[in-house]
Order: structure tokens, then C-alpha cells, then sequence
């Protein structure tokens, strides 16, 4: 199943995102895609938002994961856009967010496909003439009883 | 007293001595390959830290013409963990066994004390404009370990939004150096780019950086240089906007600039413009390096301080704790 949500504005993008937050399961990982600007820090803020994150959640592209703190679940965002081959994932410390109960969020894992679980969300958000549209679909029966609570 | 410090938090590895007299030795083995477009950096891996660590610490030493410190210090954080613990560890095991003190860093604290490597250095209190490729905030600095966040980015870092403009561009990596350079001979007015002015004394990037990409993607757009030129004078704007609001917030007049960015020549230039006591590292001090980190361990030593060998590697560690 796949779904389009339609957001006019980046804060629309955002309360998708901080609804995926609310609902987000122990172990749920997200693979977020979109061109520069498209608004993946804005929709990542919003995931941060929903789970109640207090850690400021800004856009990890050069320290390539970022962790965050004092939400109802642990939370990586981690940006795949730099990091130089396979061998280094293990070192992003993701299978320990996620073996604590946590959810991960990832911008370029097409890089590294290998990052991704089996069962996952996958989030594409695409600019429209009128502002984006955010396209959620699940690879696994999980991530399908996440999206069917949005 | 002499302080080995050691910075593997990110691309760099590096290594340095700092003594009563200054900076002893400072070595940098930069990780940074000038890659083909699209700049992805191909050698994070912490492996790649391992094998250079030995190489670059012994080079610091003897550039130093000392044998044995009297304390290690290494970043401990914010970074990618495995690049961290490369660094913390080796840091470690040295201090055991010379059996002298050891300290864990934060490496935006290496960044935010660095003025107090130079001379004339600012007394205390003073303001820090800290922005890097992960980082933008100011700080003020009441104290060594005192320290307050009075603004910073809830989104794209200052150098962030270089490199992406850069990516855009394809001017290639990393974009700091390469925008520096055309915005040189470009004119700063030619293209009208946004300054978002956030909560508080916040930093917003990312509206920047797709209103480059719009704009670039136009038909009637304006040449490299004046983009690059456009560009940069509306971050500057941003930073140092930001800036005078905390001067005047908080009253103290003394700004020291640092990390990656604050090697751009335009926001040297126009720091210096303002009407406060500002303080300027060397480009080679502002980029991620070995003496900060000796620098902020030897300004804690000096003050009794000295940690456990078991302090971890914080990857997420914010210097305001």
C-alpha cells in the first residue's frame, strides 16, 4: 500500500512527520528520500516532535547520525550522503537504537540499501507545483499497521 | 605544563602540543579527498583514523621535542562514535602508561576556547560564533566550562549550506573554499536571497539553500559568481545579525569566531567591521585540529581538573551540560 499525502507547507510536511513520531513502534525504521530542499530536516523535525524529543533535531548530514533524547522512544537520524562504504554503518551505532526499543530515520539509504530491515516505511517527499507531496509506503506487516494509524 | 591533545571526531586526525608558551606542535592529517563531484567523502572510517593515529602523534611529539606530556586529552564528543573512540582510546592508553592525568573534551569547547590560543586572547566573558559544516551556534562564554547557547541552527549548519550550494553549483567539495573564492569577484547584490530570522537568536539555512537551487534552476539566473557572492552575503548577514543581537542582549562586547566557516574570508572581514572587540583565529585554527583540543584540556587541567578512565565516547554530547 502505498499513500500521498499533499502538504501546501513545510508545516504540513512537519505534522505528517510528527505523526509518524506519535505512532512510530519499537524497532520502526524510516528511509526518507527527496532532492536538497525538498524538506526532509523539516519532516524529520516533526517525526522528533511526535515521539517528544527534547533534543533539538537539525540536519545531520555532516556528523552523519544524530541521537536524540527524552522522547517515548529512542531516536536516530542518521544521513547516509557521506559516509564512504558499507564497512562504516556498524560504526552509526543504529542497530543499538533500534536493539533499545528505538526508532531510526535515514536520509540517503538508497546508498547503502543493505542499512534497511526487511519490514520498513519507506518516505519520498516530491515538490509539486503546490508545494510537496509526501508519498508513505511499507515494505513489511509492520511498517503496514504503522501507515494504517496516520 | 605540556598537553597532548588528540581531534578524530570527524574527517580530521589530528594531533598537537600546547605549553605555557603556545602551541608546540600542531599536525593534521586531513581525511578529506578532493572527491569527484558531488564531494562524498570516502575515508570516515574510523579505520582510517587507526591507521594514521600513530603517525600524526608522534609527529606532534617530536615536533614538540618532548617525550612524555604531563597530561592527554581527547575529544570525546559530539561525533561519530567509531572516529571518536579511535582518538579517546588511544588518548587512554597513552596517559596510562606515562601515568599522567588524562581529560575527555568536548570538541565544540576545543572550538569555542580556541581564541585563547591567540595574543591578544578575550577575557572572560566573551561571545563565540562557533560554525562548522555540522555546526552553527552562539555561545557566551562566562568561564572555561561555563557556557550558555544563546542561538543556533534548527536546521542546515552555516557549512552545511556551503557545501550544498556548492553541490547544486557543481563547484565541487568541499564548498566552503570554492564559494569563498567566486563570491570574490561576484557582486553580493545581484540576486535578493532570503535571511529567515528564527525563535530567539536562532539560525534557519535551509530556506537558503532552496532558494539557491530555485534560483539556479532559472532560465535568466545570475552567473556562478554572483550567486556564490549573493549567497554568502546573506549567511553572513545571518551570523553576524545574530550576533550583534547577543551583544547587545547580554552586554558583553567581545566576540571570538571559530570553526571550518569562520575561515571565510567575507565573514572574517565583516566580523571585524563590527563595533565589538573581536577576535579572529588563524584560518589553520579555525578547521577542525589538535591544539584546540590540547588547548581546552590544558585550561582544565589548570584548574585541578582530570577524568576517569572510563568516560565514554558522547556522540550527541552538547558543550552547554
Amino acid at each position: 500500500m502505498a499513500m500521498i499525502v499533499r502538504c501546501p507547507n513545510p508545516e504540513d510536511t512537519e505534522a505528517l512527520g510528527a505523526s509518524l513520531g506519535r505512532h512510530a513502534m519499537p524497532g520502526t525504521v524510516v528511509a526518507l528520500s527527496g532532492d536538497l530542499g525538498a524538506g526532509k530536516t523539516v519532516f524529520a523535525r516533526g517525526v522528533g516532535a511526535g515521539l517528544g524529543v527534547t533534543t533539538r533535531v537539525q540536519s545531520p548530514s555532516y556528523i552523519i547520525v544524530q541521537s536524540h533524547e527524552g522522547g517515548r522512544l529512542p531516536f536516530a537520524h542518521a544521513d547516509l550522503y557521506r559516509l564512504g562504504d558499507a564497512d562504516e554503518l556498524e560504526q552509526l551505532g543504529l542497530d543499538d537504537v533500534l536493539d533499545a526499543g528505538g526508532m531510526v530515520l535515514i536520509e540517503w539509504a538508497e546508498r547503502f540499501p543493505e542499512v534497511l530491515p526487511t519490514d520498513h516505511v519507506v518516505c519520498v517527499i516530491r515538490e509539486v507545483a503546490d508545494g510537496r507531496a509526501v508519498e508513505l509506503s511499507a515494505t513489511g506487516p509492520s511498517a503496514q499497521q504503522l501507515l494504517e494509524k496516520l | 605544563m605540556n598537553v597532548l591533545g588528540i581531534e578524530s571526531s570527524c574527517d580530521e586526525t589530528a594531533a598537537s602540543v600546547v605549553g605555557a608558551t603556545g602551541v608546540l606542535s600542531d599536525v593534521v592529517h586531513s581525511q578529506v579527498i578532493h572527491a569527484e563531484y558531488g564531494g562524498v567523502v570516502p575515508e570516515l572510517a574510523s579505520r582510517a583514523h587507526v591507521e594514521k593515529m600513530g603517525t600524526v602523534v608522534r609527529a606532534a611529539l617530536s615536533e614538540a621535542g618532548i617525550e612524555r606530556p604531563d597530561a592527554v586529552a581527547a575529544t570525546a564528543g559530539p561525533g561519530l562514535i567509531g572516529a571518536v573512540l579511535v582518538g579517546l582510546s588511544f588518548a587512554k592508553g597513552l596517559a596510562a602508561a606515562w601515568d599522567v592525568p588524562f581529560l575527555g573534551i568536548n570538541h565544540l569547547e576545543g572550538h569555542l576556547l580556541s581564541a585563547l590560543l591567540e595574543d591578544p586572547a578575550p577575557a572572560f566573558p566573551f561571545l563565540g560564533l562557533v560554525v562548522s559544516g555540522g555546526h552553527s551556534t552562539v555561545y557566551l562564554a562566562r568561564d572555561v566550562g561555563n557556557y550558555t547557547v544563546l542561538g543556533e541552527t534548527i536546521d542546515d549548519a552555516a557549512g552545511e549550506a556551503f557545501d550544498k550550494t556548492a553541490r547544486m553549483m557543481r563547484l565541487g567539495y568541499p564548498g566552503g573554499p570554492v564559494v569563498d573564492r567566486l563570491a570574490a569577484e561576484g557582486n553580493p547584490k545581484a540576486v535578493k536571497f532570503p535571511r529567515p530570522r528564527p525563535g530567539d537568536l536562532d539560525f534557519s539555512f535551509s530556506g537558503l539553500k532552496t532558494a539557491v537551487r530555485t534560483h539556479v534552476q532559472k532560465k535568466d539566473r545570475a552567473s556562478d559568481v554572483d550567486v556564490c557572492a549573493s549567497f554568502q552575503a546573506a549567511v553572513v548577514d545571518c551570523l553576524l545579525g545574530r550576533v550583534k543581537e547577543a551583544a547587545e542582549r547580554t552586554g558583553v562586547r567581545r566576540l571570538a569566531l571559530a570553526g571550518g566557516v569562520a575561515a571565510n574570508s567575507e565573514l572574517r572581514r565583516r566580523a571585524l567591521e563590527l563595533d565589538l572587540d573581536v577576535f579572529v583565529p588563524p584560518k589553520n585554527r579555525c578547521t577542525d585540529n589538535g591544539a584546540m583540543i590540547a588547548n581546552a584540556g590544558r585550561q582544565r587541567l589548570i584548574r585541578g581538573e582530570r577524568h576517569a578512565m572510563d568516560l565514554g565516547a558522547r556522540p550527541g554530547w552538547r558543550v552547554d551540560e
